[in-house]
């Protein structure tokens, strides 16, 4: 480090707290720390609620809501900017520090076109004064942000960009007035994979032309060590250890950062092995895949939707191309794709929630379209789904016992004492307290509703479980948790997982087979050790790389 | 690796001071809580509530038991001696044009008013309900047929439609007349608050998942999407059953409410207004009883509004 170099930004002592109802308030960081040079890159790692995105916006003082400062400096090239006033603030916001959102699809206003946006900017920040420079400024940020003809899609409208052009967009006016330090805010977290990489390496280049000092928030320790020289890991409103990216990363030493490091789903790291007495090995050899009957299989399945494109006529759109795979009973098969790709409308054929245009699904020996009424009931029993969202796919006004009742009340299993006796005994399965019976949706954690979702699933004792992106919503150490629930309670249970996912890191630690979508084909089929050692598609290849961290090697 | 191998740059923080939890523990309150509870909760919380929940009470005794209030008979111990008297013990407010004793009448009256409210509330949430959660959940052309029905009899001011039915039904002149002719054609606002947040409810997840175990869509309706739809439902409700009191008056004014025979704020306001100067009192208290009633109720439903809507409560 140079150490003759004078910092950017230095945080002292930062306090950052919301007021609460009743003038109580609530502290989000406690006395934060950290230093900046020029032209550096530092990340800012950390779970929901670590308080790192919170850090990010007290920079600027775009804290939202009741949140304040309560205590500490930031000095930014000489000035505090805690003790900054409005109008001074806004002098240095854009000019001097840029910021990029989260979320590009909420980030540009809908109602003016792009070009509007990026002249708005430019005027805001004293780029240029006159009709002709402001407009002409503005075309070269469009440029610069990797848009071609960008003179003509100044009239555009942001719905007719894609999220990776709005973000581009969102880095460009960041970037305007060649600020000293960009804050990114999770720039790519509501992104596709793929999409992702590319932007994450246009904000690198961009940075790095222009040597403006970056701070990244992410809630991903691969993608912070890959784009950061240097880290700071958060847990709740305090750093724990900061510091080079490859060291933390080789070598941490706080017991937090130790269990990130593990966590982190990496391409190094191996399919999980359940501790648990297993009813049957989970991790076949892929001839033992090959000779095991299998739990679904799916031939040419087809779905066309129609998109209504005038008054009277609409345009059929192939969501599902004849796609056909088996799932050998007992193992896990990925569905891997990115959005749009066609995963969740497979699944949802399965699920009997979308009605397939053509093909044939069999479940466990049974042609599922010719299935009546009742067979579809009876069908039910057998596979049960848990969906993405722990958030939504809880109802908030029933409880967690009525919850996980459900399906069998629903299917009419059992007296009412027998279901309670089972609700109990599936609280125990996913590693949840029985006080909780009684609680409802909201006073629970996302991976905590995510396990109430899993009882629910296997309340009917299915064989098979749709997991539709069940992990994607969860914090790291979470996720890693929910993963070694569902390998235990497959090996106990000899449950045939179908595990939909856009996320190739996650696929690695359980699934036995992978199938890759891509715009509703399935392009490659294979076990994951050969997916991931010896890809044979361009696009099975670039969903790969666009792992973040694959180039990192991690210790732990 | 040893500790040994840290760079100067490497910061850690002291371990005691930095605390590592078992990763996501359950950490729950002592009280269960949901929306509901919730509300409820926090409704406790506000003056208002107690303020109007008091007042509402009040309104409903005097209107179930108005001879605990006064022993004197509204309408026969008149005596034209008295028209427009001032007030005397045993009469506070004094006396009408007629010489009917004005506190009696109010107190009286308060049935007449509230049972136009309920009547009118019960039926537009009957109607609201069933138009507005059909259209809402069942859509397409179900939907399209409903809320057209809906938008003609929202298109008409229900006021003026009522003094139309009034007219046409005068000779049948009573409480359930009255309370039909309002509320023909006031349950389309009910329907329209329903049906959009039905509309919201039914693409959440839990009803897919609810689906997808195998729960009859009727069931979905009744178990899952209703429940999390009512909130807003209780809100206009509640305020709706003081727009319907504050309409009965309004017709009664105009004369084509309720006969004369009956005892109503409206017709009294409206009998008081030609003595209006020489003796202000018997329109003014009337009015007053009809305002502070409306208020309650129109608190209540604020208080309610506020305790149901997260974001709302945030702010204060």
């Amino acid at each position: 480090m140079n150490d003759s170099k004078t910092p950017l930004l230095r945080i002292e002592d930062l306090s950052v707290g919301f007021q609460v109802a009743g003038g109580e308030i609530i502290p989000a960081v406690k006395k934060l720390n950290l230093e900046l040079m020029p032209g550096e890159t530092l990340a800012i790692v950390g779970e929901s609620g670590s308080g790192k995105s919170t850090t990010a916006h007290a920079i600027i003082n775009l804290l939202p809501g009741t949140g304040r400062i309560t205590g500490g400096r930031i000095m930014f090239d000489g000035q505090d900017l805690a003790q900054a006033s409005e109008a001074e603030l806004e002098a240095v916001r854009g000019k001097n520090i840029g910021f990029v959102p989260q979320d590009p699809m909420s980030n540009l206003n809908p109602v003016w076109s792009v070009g509007f946006q990026v002249e708005e900017t430019i005027r805001a920040n004293g780029l240029a004064k006159t009709k002709q420079d402001v407009r002409a400024k503005s075309i070269e940020v469009l440029a610069q942000a990797g848009l071609t003809d960008a003179a003509s899609r100044m009239k555009q409208f942001p719905h007719q960009f894609s999220g990776g052009m709005r973000q581009r967009v969102l880095i460009g006016i960041g970037l305007a007035a060649n600020p000293r330090l960009l804050i990114a805010d999770e720039p790519t977290s509501a992104l596709d994979v793929t999409v992702q990489r590319g932007i994450l390496d246009h904000l690198q280049e961009r940075t790095a032309n222009q040597d403006t000092a970056v701070i990244l928030i992410t809630h991903d320790l691969g993608l912070a060590a890959e784009r950061a020289e240097r880290l700071v890991v958060m847990y709740r409103g305090q750093v724990v250890e900061s510091g080079p990216s490859r060291e933390i990363l080789e070598n941490p030493q706080h017991p937090y950062t130790k269990r990130l490091v593990q966590a982190a789903p990496s391409l190094s790291s191996r399919r999980l092995v359940s501790g648990r007495a297993s009813v049957k090995v989970s991790s076949m050899s892929t001839k033992q895949i090959a000779d095991a009957d299998s739990a679904i299989e799916v031939k040419d399945l087809t779905k066309v939707f129609a998109i209504r494109s005038g008054a009277f006529r609409s345009t059929p759109l192939t969501a599902v191309d004849q796609v056909s795979f088996t799932v050998p009973r007992g193992t896990t098969t990925a569905l891997v794709g990115e959005s749009g790709s066609g995963k969740s409308t497979v699944a949802k054929m399965l699920l009997g929630l979308e009605k397939p245009t053509s093909g044939s699904i069999v479940i466990d020996g049974q042609e599922v379209d010719l299935l009546g009424k009742t067979d579809m009931k009876s069908l039910r029993r057998r596979m049960q789904p848990v969906f993405q969202d722990p958030y939504g796919s809880l109802d908030p006004l029933r409880s967690i016992t009525a919850t996980i009742a459900e399906p069998l009340v629903t299917h009419k299993v059992g007296t009412r004492a027998e279901r309670q006796a089972r609700v109990l005994e599936l609280l125990d399965q996913v590693s949840l307290p029985r006080s909780i019976a009684g609680r409802y949706p909201g006073e629970l954690s996302g991976g905590q509703r995510q396990r109430v979702a899993v009882a629910r699933a296997l309340a009917l004792r299915p064989d098979i479980v749709i997991l539709d992106e069940a992990v994607s919503a969860l914090d790291v150490l979470v996720q890693a948790q929910i993963l070694e629930l569902l390998n235990d309670l497959q090996s106990e249970y000899g449950l045939t997982y179908l595990f939909i996912t856009h996320d190739l890191a996650v696929v690695r630690l359980i699934a036995d087979r992978v199938c890759v979508m891509n715009k509703g084909r399935i392009v490659e089929a294979a076990t994951t050790q050969e997916v991931f050692d010896h890809p044979r598609e361009e696009y099975t290849q670039k969903l790969l790389d666009a792992i973040p961290g694959a180039t990192v090697k991690f210790g732990a | 690796m040893a500790n040994n191998k840290k760079s100067p740059d490497h910061y850690v923080a002291p371990f005691d001071e930095t605390p590592v939890d078992v990763i996501d523990a359950v950490r729950v309150d002592d009280k269960v809580s949901n929306l509901w509870l919730d509300a409820w909760r926090d409704m406790r919380k506000r003056p208002m509530f107690y303020i109007s929940g008091v007042l509402i009470l009040l309104v409903i005794v005097v209107a179930l038991f108005p001879t605990l209030f006064t022993q004197v008979a509204p309408d026969m111990d008149c005596q034209l001696s008295n028209s427009n008297g001032a007030p005397e013990p045993g009469h506070i407010l004094g006396y009408t044009k007629q010489g009917c004793d004005i506190f009696s009448r109010i107190v009286h009256g308060t049935s007449t008013s509230l049972s136009v409210g309920v009547i009118v509330v019960v039926l537009t949430t009957v109607l609201g309900i069933i138009f507005g959660a059909i259209a809402g959940f069942y859509g397409k052309w179900i939907d399209a047929a409903l809320s057209r029905v809906g938008d003609i009899f929202f298109a008409i001011p229900y006021i003026l439609a009522a003094v139309v039915v009034m007219s046409v039904f005068s000779a049948y002149r009573n409480v359930w007349i009255i309370s039909l002719a309002i509320g023909i054609f006031a349950w389309p606002s009910t329907a329209r608050v329903l049906r959009a947040e039905i509309l919201r409810v039914k693409n959440s997840d839990f009803v897919m998942a609810a689906t997808a175990i195998g729960v009859s869509r009727f069931r979905i309706l009744i178990r899952h999407v209703m429940p999390n739809s009512l909130a807003p439902v209780i809100v206009v409700t509640t305020i709706s059953l003081a727009a319907a009191i504050v309409a009965e008056a309004t017709l009664s004014f105009l004369g084509v409410g309720l006969p004369t025979t009956f005892m109503s704020w409206g017709n009294d306001i409206s009998q008081a207004q030609s003595d209006l100067r020489t003796a202000p009192q018997a329109l003014i208290y009337p009015s007053i009883a009809l305002s502070i009633t409306v208020l309650a109720f129109i608190m209540m439903g604020e208080v309610i509004r506020d305790a149901l809507d997260p974001r709302e409560r945030a702010t204060r």
